[in-house]
């Protein structure tokens, strides 16, 4: 929108963010590995937040059992690519398979909800999501398909043209180490996937979602297929979550049903609904805060108490979740709507609907 | 502009105060000793989540060897050693486990005691053994982690493979059941055990019923108990912890089950007399090592002095892990990862558990297995199980004592 | 038969303690269309309140009944004021908020209170003082204990004077007026901020009761036990129909009889020795073992909730919930 106004300014901008990015890894390696993780971990959730934003932040479907999405990407790479079947598919082919499947998976579980809303579609959404678990956590017998609880190990990385993403590496004097190999490769994943999500908000697709977000009588009335929108909503959304777990099974190397449990589902929503449903910028800014917060403070807590009260008083890991709970409920009240919430594209719907 | 004089006023009087306090400072001393040598030792393992009372457990263990370390002061190279544990929470979730391991090796640890899980250990042992640090499990019993052959990564517990057959031969010994049900609640360690005990059984030609599972949450076990109750078996084992386990062998006993049940080293803790009352009376169950009682007097008297409550379950075996490479760097006289693991592989050492040494793929070598029975509300040892043969706690201390005693001199 | 009749009681038992916790859910959706998402914390709170007071007591000679009512007693009044507590912090600042900020809220509020009990009361699981005496009955082959039917009677009691109360006193005229319509009450004298806190009042009461329940029952209470518990409540109120009191009564119980029943045969239902079709293509498995079992106890609570989903396409307000006018 402002790229109409100032293009040069806009331009310049995206130059400056894109420069910052770039550098970021190098920067984050200096105060340690663990922050390269910790970042590639945030864009991961960054996918997902997206995944789920146009269903509940676009489409208006309440959804809790998104990390099955999440779990369907990570387990069609794990299986794909491990000696779990001594398959070997290269990353190219598995991550469209990934995402493909985890959209069937999300006409699945769409099909039969379209006539539910609020919170029946809530409880059915979270009982799908712990359903999908406990099928990864109990196909180990009477036939082993995904290893049970054991999870799956040694899942191969993803290589491109000899390059392997989990090894380090030295290039022009300079040391890469896997995870940040693995955080330019998410980096371009993300431009895509942000891409993708802004040329389908204000897509046709995109504004008949927000039709039935408002109000679904009315965008029926209006001829909108609200079955097959929906039906889009729930398939588009599952597979950014398709395409997030594959490439979480391969950063990780390892996964197994623990990484898939409903707390995952909870966050990604609260991601979505802290930054601004809705807005992708603001979905994005959730994401990027609450993958950060719970980390900063695991580095933070302990010295500050040592500094405060010369001794601790409470546990670290304890004081670090009671000030994220705090933070949620404080951030929830000063601003409700979210961080950043979505700028309503009031009149363009009026002018649609009417 | 009232904020810098402000700012000015503070800063002029900081450092009249620094320059105050510089001249109280007594002149540094010409002989001071130097600075001593600070080794960092890593642990890992759930400090909030359903099995955070476990990984206190693990982290005190960890850390009464350190403690004790340091008290008795320890020299390296000449240098006075000050160690310290980074005591980390990866809430037994795999993908927190590995940012854990990260900041670990960005902190340059010389060496990790843990993780808990073998769900988290797993995929965090390739995060230390590509950093070449060492990393000893006291907990984690999964066989696949010493399966990947990585360079660096031990355990001080015995395999799953190791325990499950000892208590199942227990049992098959002792109950001569014709029929077993085995129960577990569908985590890697659960499940492992159970899988385990269940080829031991089968292979002696005891029926085994159909698995049943819960979750380690789980605190209704009546439906699967009615279940298998119809099913009338002659023992039941059950893989998982403590917290389920109890719950499960009340309400067995409610059901009228009568039959003996038998738990691994996750429900072989004084717990389950408090959360099953009388009912556990009788139960057996296995431990990895030889029991605390027999060996770890000082250990035991540490814990209890240091932290003020009985140790739970494993952490006689992270006060082992740490001991094991304060041990090593001791032999090596460095704290350097590459410079002390050669000495690591190779060491033997009496641990609070037991004595101490790693086969090639870091496996404890003739892990010594224990089986206990509930006894007036205390896991008291019936039998100690070495290498396939079953003796009891005095003939293990007699056959031990010589042993001792050479080393001795 | 007798392991039929057993399931059924153990269905029962957990059935009601469902219901209990249900209508918990149900009352405060009834009157403000939200979710208490941290309802089973404050369940978990009143187990853990009623565990210090009954160890605290337990020396003290008094008989056991009165223990574990002086325990009940201390454990109301604190999840009363806990449920006052998230009313006014988490869901009041927000009644005019978008529909998701509460929800958020209370997630925040139930990682607060986990971790505060986590403080209090320790990472350990704790085991709940057994001083009741826990005599076992048989009815037809089956064992039914003490507590069990003290539960199963303690909830029905609760339940029908609950009912009494929304329908038969002044204050329950105004929960019913608020919940069908906020303004309207209000310009009937109703003072609508009042009610909605009693809601939440009387459902952590209610929850208070529940804990002491499940603690009883289980021996066992953890700071993260409130977590599944709640889950369940929860289906099981949208199960009957959120916000209808005897749907979530009718969704407790159902609920834990579908639970106890799959659990109980499940099992025997998908052993594919049984089934000729491919029971020649196992047979050298089905010989060893003597079963191959597809389905075991662990899908429970894939056919609780598979059971959920279908009643919910079948009936998308649930069994007995009104089809009102969609909500947009």
């Amino acid at each position: 929108m402002k790229a109409q106004r100032h293009p040069l300014l806009f331009w310049a901008g995206v130059v400056l963010v894109a420069a910052a990015l770039f550098a970021l890894p190098l920067v984050l390696a200096m105060a340690g590995t663990a922050w390269v993780r910790i970042a590639n971990l945030a864009i991961l959730f960054v996918f997902l937040s997206l995944g789920l934003n146009i269903v509940v932040g676009f489409a208006g479907l309440l959804d809790l059992g998104y990390i099955a999405f999440y779990a369907v990407g990570a387990y069609t790479w794990a299986l794909l690519a491990s000696p779990h079947f001594g398959l070997h598919l290269p990353f190219w082919a598995i991550l469209p398979i990934g995402a493909l499947l985890a959209c069937v998976a999300g006409v699945v579980l769409g099909a039969p909800t379209l006539r539910l809303r609020g919170d029946y579609l809530a409880i059915v959404t979270l009982g799908f999501g712990e359903i999908v678990r406990i099928l990864m956590n109990n196909l180990s017998s009477p036939f082993n398909i995904t290893n049970g609880p054991k999870g799956i190990t040694l899942i191969d990385p993803v290589r491109i043209g000899g390059i392997d993403f989990r090894a380090a590496d030295t290039w022009l004097g300079l040391a890469f180490s896997g995870p940040v190999k693995y955080y330019y490769l998410l980096l371009l994943l993300l431009v895509a996937v942000i891409v993708i999500n802004l040329r389908l908000q204000r897509s046709r697709i995109g504004r008949a979602w927000v039709a039935i977000r408002e109000d679904e009588v009315a965008a029926k009335a209006c001829g909108i297929n609200t079955r097959n929108v929906k039906l889009l909503a729930f398939a588009m959304g599952a597979s950014f979550g398709g395409v997030a777990g594959g490439m979480f099974a391969s950063i990780q190397g390892f996964i197994s049903p623990e990484s898939f449990v409903l707390h995952e589902s909870i966050m990604v929503l609260a991601m979505v609904v802290l930054g601004g449903m809705g807005n992708i910028w603001g979905v994005i800014a959730g994401a990027m805060l609450l993958s950060f917060v719970p980390e900063l403070l695991r580095y933070t807590v302990e010295p500050a108490q040592r500094y405060l009260f010369g001794r601790l008083l409470v546990d670290p890991e304890v004081l670090r979740m009671l000030v994220f709970g705090a933070a949620l409920v404080l951030t929830m009240r000063l601003r409700p709507a979210g961080l950043w919430p979505e700028a309503r594209h009031k009149r363009e719907f009026a002018g649609q609907a009417g | 502009m009232r904020f810098p004089v402000k700012t000015t006023c503070l800063a002029v009087a900081s450092a009249l105060l620094a320059f105050g306090c510089g001249k109280e400072a007594p002149p540094p001393k010409a002989e001071q000793p130097p600075a001593p040598l600070v080794v960092k030792i890593g642990h890992v393992g759930p400090l909030t989540g359903g099995i955070a009372h476990l990984g206190k457990d693990n982290e005190n263990g960890a850390r009464l060897a350190i403690d004790q370390a340091n008290a008795a002061g320890v020299k390296l190279g000449d240098r006075q050693v000050k160690f310290e544990l980074m005591a980390e929470d990866d809430q037994a979730d795999p993908k927190i486990g590995n940012t854990v391991a990260q900041k670990l090796v960005d902190a340059k640890v010389a060496g990790v005691v843990g993780h808990l899980n073998s769900g988290t250990t797993i995929p965090a042992s390739a995060v230390y053994s590509q950093s070449g640090i060492p990393m000893i499990s006291g907990s984690a019993t999964n066989p696949a982690l010493t399966e990947q052959k990585l360079k660096g990564i031990f355990r001080v517990v015995g395999r799953d493979d190791q325990q499950g057959p000892a208590i199942a031969n227990f049992l098959v010994a002792q109950v001569k059941p014709k029929t077993a049900a085995i129960i577990d609640d569908a985590t890697p360690y659960g499940e492992g055990i159970a899988n385990e005990v269940e080829k031991t059984l089968k292979a002696a030609g005891v029926k085994v019923l159909p698995r049943e599972k819960g979750t380690d949450k789980t605190t209704d076990w009546k439906a699967v108990l009615t279940k298998i109750k119809g099913k009338n078996p002659d023992a039941v084992f059950y893989g998982g912890m403590d917290a389920a386990g109890g719950p499960l062998l009340k309400q067995a006993r409610e059901l009228k089950i009568a039959v003996p049940f038998a738990y691994g080293d996750g429900g072989c803790t004084d717990k389950m007399a408090e959360l099953a009352g009388a009912a556990a009376e009788g139960m057996l169950c296995s431990q990895a090592g030889i029991p605390v009682q027999a060996a770890g007097k000082a250990f035991l008297d540490g814990y209890k002095s240091a932290f003020k409550i009985d140790p739970i379950l494993y952490a006689p075996f992270t006060y082992d892990a740490a001991n094991l490479m304060i041990a090593a760097m001791k032999q090596a006289n460095s704290a350097e990862p590459a410079k002390y693991l050669p000495a690591l592989e190779k060491i033997s050492h009496n641990g609070a558990s037991g004595r101490i040494e790693f086969d090639e793929k870091g496996d404890r070598k003739d892990a010594e297995m224990t089986i206990f029975t509930m006894k007036n509300g205390k896991i008291t040892p019936l039998a100690i199980i070495m290498g396939g043969k079953s003796m009891t706690l005095d003939q293990y201390a007699a056959a031990a004592a010589p042993a001792a005693k050479a080393e001795k001199k | 038969m007798d392991i039929l009749i057993q399931q059924i009681i153990n269905g029962l038992t957990t059935g009601s303690v469902y219901a209990l916790v249900a209508l918990g859910y149900t009352m405060v959706y009834g009157v403000i269309q939200l979710i208490n998402f941290a309802h089973g914390e404050v369940v978990m709170v009143g187990a853990m309140v009623a565990i210090s007071v009954i160890g605290a007591l337990a020396g003290s000679g008094l008989p056991p009944a009165a223990i574990l009512l002086a325990g009940v007693a201390c454990a109301m009044p604190a999840c009363m004021c806990l449920g006052y507590l998230l009313e006014r912090v988490a869901y009041r600042p927000l009644r005019h908020a978008p529909r998701l900020a509460p929800l958020i809220t209370a997630i925040g509020m139930s990682i607060i209170l986990q971790h505060l009990a986590l403080l209090v009361w320790s990472r350990n699981p704790l085991a709940f003082p057994q001083i009741l005496e826990n005599p076992v009955f048989s009815i037809g082959g089956a064992a039914i204990s003490g507590v069990q039917m003290g539960i199963i009677l303690l909830s029905c009691a609760m339940m029908v004077g609950l009912t009494w109360f929304v329908y038969r006193t002044r204050f329950g005229v105004a929960i019913r007026a608020t919940a069908e319509n906020v303004h309207i009450a209000a310009l009937m004298g109703v003072d609508a901020n009042r009610v909605i806190a009693l809601t939440f009042v009387i459902a952590a009461a209610m929850a208070a009761v529940a804990g002491v329940m499940v603690g009883t029952y289980y021996g066992i209470a953890h700071y993260t036990m409130g977590f599944m518990l709640g889950l369940k409540a929860f289906s099981a109120a949208v199960l009957g129909g959120i916000g209808n009191l005897a749907g979530a009564m009718l969704g407790g119980i159902l609920l834990g009889l579908v639970e106890a029943l799959a659990t109980g045969y499940i099992g025997e239902v998908t052993d594919l020795c049984r089934w000729p079709i491919v029971s020649g293509w196992l047979a050298e498995r089905c010989a060893a073992d003597g079963h191959v079992v597809l389905m075991g106890s662990n899908y429970q609570e894939v056919f609780a909730f598979l059971v959920l989903i279908a009643v919910l396409v079948f009936r998308p307000s649930g069994l007995l919930g009104e089809r009102v006018a969609e909500r947009a």
